[in-house]
């Protein structure tokens, strides 16, 4: 996204938020927090998945760049392949969510941060052997060290957030 | 239990990790994605008057839980659903790192590189520091990651996120066969 965030748009909270991010929600309902671990039970099971499938082993992510292996290949074209079955029937049938809200879905266009902070995620990638989901997940398997790794990614986006004016979009 | 402690082959992986894309979106709405995380951390910890960083991030709590989650399940597996085997890790890729002074492989991550030993060395520093912050640094800058784009984004069908996706692999590649043999011999 190019918008520029400076004061004389004005823009609202959901504006902000929804610069470069895939992922931005808005609702309407004002739940107890508590109502938030049903996410952490999905969050619970996509972390032992990303375990037990050995998403976050630093050997299968270099297996995957040097094509040793089809077992990341094989996870990430499953999971889209599902995932865009699942889109396309929510959006067919108009399924709600089990609130009754309407599932919404938004177009994101294009800039050239996607390329050039793709690539720059790509370098990390291969060397850490982490996308950020893992990153989570490693804190079981890989040991304290992980949390450098992660303050280190924290760092990087708080850079970013400082920078980002000045950087090609 | 044999099945469970076995490493999970790639269709059940992927079958679970596409079944969340629906999951969470109709359980209110949401678009599954982790890397925010990192910037609403920062909008809530350390904001410095940053406009990027100024907005409520409390209205994204959800994701703080979904992580939380994610960080509960990769201990649950680590402790409970562990053989304790070795990882088991093509030859051709143990042997390229034997040659770099890099050992057999036991854990999912190769303990001469990621150790509080390996960090106060000029590769471990690259590979964990510098690479943390390239994930941190690049993720934001493309809008997203591998779950943000490459799952949810496809999913949805959005050809930006095609693009940032072949861009990881690009980096991706490029680090492997380009840059990380210099790092590894250093």
């Amino acid at each position: 996204m190019s918008e520029k965030l400076t004061p004389q748009f004005r823009p609202s909270d959901h504006d902000i938020r929804s610069v470069d991010a895939m992922c931005v929600n808005e609702s309407e309902l004002s739940h107890p927090w508590w109502y938030n671990f049903k996410y952490s039970v999905a969050g619970i099971l996509f972390g032992i998945v990303l375990v037990k499938a050995e998403i976050v082993s630093w050997f299968r992510i270099q297996e995957m760049f040097r094509l040793q292996s089809f077992h990341m290949y094989g996870i990430i074209g499953t999971a889209v392949v599902i995932g865009v079955i699942s889109v396309a029937l929510i959006k067919k049938l108009r399924v709600k969510t089990i609130y009754g809200e309407p599932v919404t879905f938004q177009s994101k266009t294009f800039s050239r941060g996607h390329i050039f902070g793709g690539l720059l995620f790509g370098f990390g990638w291969a060397l850490t052997g982490a996308c950020p989901g893992p990153l989570f997940a490693q804190f079981g398997t890989g040991g304290l060290v992980v949390l450098v790794t992660f303050l280190s990614a924290l760092a990087g986006t708080w850079v970013y957030g400082y920078f980002r004016d000045k950087l090609p979009h | 239990m044999e099945f469970l402690t076995k490493p999970w082959p790639w269709w059940v992986a992927g079958t679970f990790i596409g079944l969340l894309v629906p999951t969470l979106l109709i359980l209110g709405n949401k678009h599954f994605g982790v890397s925010s995380n990192l910037r609403h951390i920062c909008a809530a910890c350390f904001p410095a008057n940053i406009g990027f960083f100024k907005y409520d991030w409390k209205k994204e709590i959800w994701n703080f839980f979904f992580v939380g989650g994610i960080l509960a399940g990769g201990v649950i597996a680590a402790v409970f659903l562990n053989a304790g085997e070795p990882v088991q890790v093509h030859p051709e890729l143990v042997n390229d790192l034997a040659a770099y002074g890099v050992g057999q492989p036991e854990g999912l991550l190769p303990a001469d590189l990621f150790s509080f030993d390996s960090l106060m060395t000029v590769r471990g520093f690259i590979m964990i520091v510098v690479g943390g912050f390239l994930v941190g640094f690049g993720t934001r800058y493309a809008g997203g990651c591998t779950s943000g784009h490459a799952i949810m984004g496809l999913s949805n069908l959005q050809w930006p996120s095609l693009i940032a996706t072949i861009a990881f692999m690009a980096g991706g590649f490029a680090m492997t066969h380009l840059l990380l043999p210099l790092i590894l011999s250093l």
